[in-house]
């Protein structure tokens, strides 16, 4: 449909520099009205700042756009919406005390009165599959179901151009099947969708054209049904990818053993662990899968000593530690490296010597009587620093100041090098560009070859079915079975996940 | 002790008038936390309030322009905290503090010539006929303005905050100052005029305590009512109908101990005058120990700095 279409929008050569950094340097593209048109890249290829610049968040310092042949220069996102472009945020940009026609209405210009927009909420809803109740509120709902909201906030607009901001990255399989069906509809009405990803796969099987940016460069445009994913990824890092390889190894003893284990959340919008039961070998990768939200945090936290459970809900070599602290746990060679980085894994205004010594004082001797022993504790950080690609000026920098992937790359390498027995992530590889995945991957792997326990905690399904031996999946609060990941099919893995979370209800005659 | 002194008719007007300087003060701090801002200087800007208030009207000899004064004065203090935390990105809880601090001082400076000094006589809204109901008529119907005043800004304020774009922003502000900014809405310019609401508000409520209430001029005279207020808008769980109740429930409590001071209870004096803080601290103790509630209520953006990154 591309070759008829006329142009939509049309970027030239736009670029923007920050301090230090080009993050566009004279991009260019066009988009097609009705094309869904993928913008691929690794973290800090600068696409994020590229749709800011579309949707007038940010302003460039150079170049132009056109919409529909007209100059096109939004001054804010409110202009943006105004000319008919959208966007869907990939960290949502909703208010979890108010409801979801409140939510639509503040993206909104002239929002009608309440009960004439949950009418329209509902229409639209129903019209393009997506079953949403205006009146619940936005902080008791799933990941999937935040999605729909914004992108029914952005409907309601009718918009010429929608620009999805990995928008996948939180759903199950059966909830991406339901989010393609409807932006084919769209794209089939005449919008034209920007959609922004990792996944190759699934940028083939939904995008008409694809850009590829490195480093805040146009590098290729292709168009992807036409192309392997390995190809594409390679065009996006610029190197072969190097996948993790798997030794074959001989699972030993149970190490972990965790029975009955049940925890209530102490967050209001958390989900209480129900009677989870699994174990884990010697050198044995087991991968927790699930949407987010349904009780990966608390799981976490419960293996780690954040929450302590009853003494015998959790067995580490046969001993009962499930009462026990963080710390205690840490000198029983059971850590942990959680997923919210900034805050949780990490003190985001110490520096990364300061948190080298936070988790490592008592694995590595830091501390000796009560007093710190700095020397060591900098040689520990520069270890994890080296070992593991960190880039940053040096130790004495704060967390805050790295980047999310490198931020990552420390916190992982920081317990890694810990020679755990026992070793509990959640999304070790979040927002990591697709080589640091890899060797992160890797590292944890390296692990299990030596007779770790590993327990990997991921939404991103091809990292777990890469990794794991075997594959469990988390739904509010309750644990599946866990099944040996060879083999597993995408329908049988979303049926562990609970299927299309919360599509059977819809509540749409709440 | 003698009971029988104790007029209910009058203690309920009485709670009305003791109420209101709290009730302006807290309705407009809710106003600032909605927003996600945690202004400590209620305190500072009542009583720069009382003294901007009562100094106008004895230069103007009009109490209304008093007021007016109380309220602009109320609101340029409060744009000093504003302008420190919302453009200098300076910590909330300090500032506040200090604004307090600095409202007393200043206040005391300007006040200098006032003291022992009577304002402007105000007068009550007599409605006719209805003021001579029985009961009703002196509870309801022969107060001054400011009393009405004060009703009619809770309402407002209920209704704004429930049915209105505006409210909705200022509340979506307060909840995610980055989800906001994401969706364009000027998060600092927003709170900076919710900030000067609840500085106006404040200037308000000092200024019917030295206009109306006392009515004189003495040094450090609002004695702790910003801080009730701000206990108060914490107690109303974030709502302005509770706040109502609040406020009339801690101006209660501090009518009812003057009324048994005068009719000679047979405990310390000072106990009475401690009561209405004392019933402050076990309300915030109370209402932080329930769990179940405390993550809901809070604006949940409230104190946190905001800088747009781009």
């Amino acid at each position: 449909m591309s070759d008829t279409a006329p142009n939509l929008l049309t970027v030239n050569a736009l670029t923007k520099a920050y301090p230090g950094v080009v993050a566009n340097s004279e991009v260019s593209f066009t988009i097609a009205e009705g094309e869904v048109h993928a913008l691929l890249g690794e973290n800090g290829a600068g696409k994020s700042t590229l749709v800011k610049m579309i949707y007038g968040l940010v302003r460039p310092d150079s170049g132009s756009m056109t919409l529909r042949g007209q100059p096109y220069e939004p001054s804010e996102p409110r202009a943006a919406r105004a000319s008919g472009v959208a966007m869907v945020f990939q960290h949502f940009s909703l208010f979890d005390a108010l409801n979801v026609a409140e939510n639509i209405a503040l993206g909104m210009e002239n929002p009608p009165p309440q009960r004439q927009l949950a009418g329209r909420i509902r229409e639209v809803s129903e019209t393009y599959g997506l079953p949403l109740d205006p009146e619940s509120m936005v902080g008791n709902l799933s990941a999937g179901e935040r999605q729909r909201v914004e992108i029914i906030r952005c409907l309601l607009q009718d918009p010429k151009l929608l620009i999805m901001d990995e928008p996948t990255s939180v759903l199950t399989p059966q909830e991406v099947d339901i989010l393609f069906e409807t932006l084919k509809k769209l794209s089939a009405e005449g919008t034209a969708i920007l959609y922004i990803s990792h996944k190759l796969e699934e940028i083939r099987t939904l995008c008409d054209s694809a850009t590829i940016l490195r480093l805040g460069k146009v590098v290729n445009t292709c168009n992807p049904r036409e192309q392997t994913a390995r190809d594409m990824a390679e065009m996006m890092v610029g190197e072969t990818l190097h996948v993790p390889t798997r030794e074959a190894r001989d699972l030993g003893e149970v190490i972990v053993k965790v029975s009955n284990l049940s925890v209530s959340s102490e967050n209001a919008f958390g989900t209480s662990l129900k009677d989870i039961n699994f174990e884990v070998r010697a050198g044995e990768v087991l991968g927790i899968g699930g949407v987010a939200g349904n009780g990966q945090d608390e799981l976490l936290s419960a293996l780690s000593g954040e929450t302590r459970a009853k003494a015998g809900a959790v067995h580490v070599k046969g001993k009962p530690v499930g009462d026990l602290g963080p710390n205690e746990r840490r000198s029983l060679a059971i850590l942990a490296a959680p997923e919210e980085r900034l805050g949780h894994a990490a003190a985001p205004d110490m520096s990364l010597i300061e948190n080298a010594l936070l988790t490592g004082a008592i694995r590595e001797n830091l501390t000796h009587r009560g007093f710190l022993k700095w020397d060591a504790v900098k040689a520990f950080a520069d270890r994890v620093i080296e070992s593991f690609d960190v880039r940053t000026p040096g130790a004495r920098n704060a967390a805050r100041s790295l980047s999310g992937g490198n931020l990552q790359k420390f916190v992982v390498g920081r317990e890694v090098l810990q020679r755990p027995d026992v070793l509990v992530v959640n999304q070790p590889t979040w927002g990591v560009d697709a080589s640091a995945a890899a060797a992160i991957r890797q590292s944890l792997l390296d692990l299990t070859s030596k007779g770790a326990a590993v327990i990997v905690i991921s939404q991103d399904l091809d990292e777990l079915m890469e990794i794991s031996d075997r594959f469990a999946a988390l739904n509010e609060g309750r644990l599946s079975d866990p099944r040996p990941a060879q083999g597993l099919t995408v329908d049988e893995i979303g049926l562990m996940m609970g299927g299309a979370h919360g599509m059977e209800v819809a509540h749409v005659d709440a | 002790m003698d009971l029988s002194q104790i007029d209910p008719i009058l203690l309920i007007t009485s709670i009305m008038v003791v109420s209101t300087p709290l009730l302006f003060a807290a309705i407009g701090e809710m106003v600032v936390e909605k927003a996600g801002v945690l202004n400590l200087g209620v305190e500072g800007m009542m009583i720069v309030g009382a003294i901007a208030g009562f100094a106008i009207a004895v230069e103007s000899g009009s109490v209304i322009i008093g007021f007016v004064g109380a309220a602009v004065g109320g609101a340029i203090l409060s744009l000093v905290f504003g302008i420190l935390t919302q453009v200098f990105l300076a910590n909330q809880v300090p500032a506040g503090l200090a604004l307090t601090l600095f409202g007393l001082g200043l206040s005391a400076l300007i006040g200098q010539p006032y003291a022992g000094i009577r304002p402007p006589q105000s007068t009550t809204l007599d409605v006719p006929l209805l003021s001579d109901l029985p009961v009703l008529g002196p509870i309801l119907f022969q107060h001054d303005a400011m009393v009405y005043l004060s009703l009619f800004l809770v309402t407002a304020t209920w209704w704004v905050l429930k049915h209105t774009k505006t409210g909705l922003i200022i509340k979506a502000v307060g909840e995610n100052h980055e989800a906001a900014h994401a969706l364009g809405y000027k998060v600092v310019k927003i709170r900076l005029l919710a900030i000067m609401f609840g500085g106006a508000c404040a200037g308000l409520g000092g200024a019917y305590l030295s206009l109306i209430r006392v009515p004189q001029w003495t040094e450090g005279m609002t004695a702790g009512a910003g801080w009730i207020a701000l206990a108060i808008v914490v107690f109303a769980s974030w709502r302005p109908e509770r706040v109502l109740l609040g406020a009339y429930l801690f101006g209660g409590i501090g009518a009812l101990q003057l009324r048994l001071q005068a009719a000679g209870a047979n405990i310390p004096v000072e106990y009475l005058s401690m009561s209405p803080y004392i019933v402050t601290i076990v309300v915030l103790v109370l209402i932080s120990a329930r769990k179940s509630n405390a993550g809901t209520a809070a604006p949940a953006s409230l104190g946190k700095m905001f800088h747009a990154t781009n």
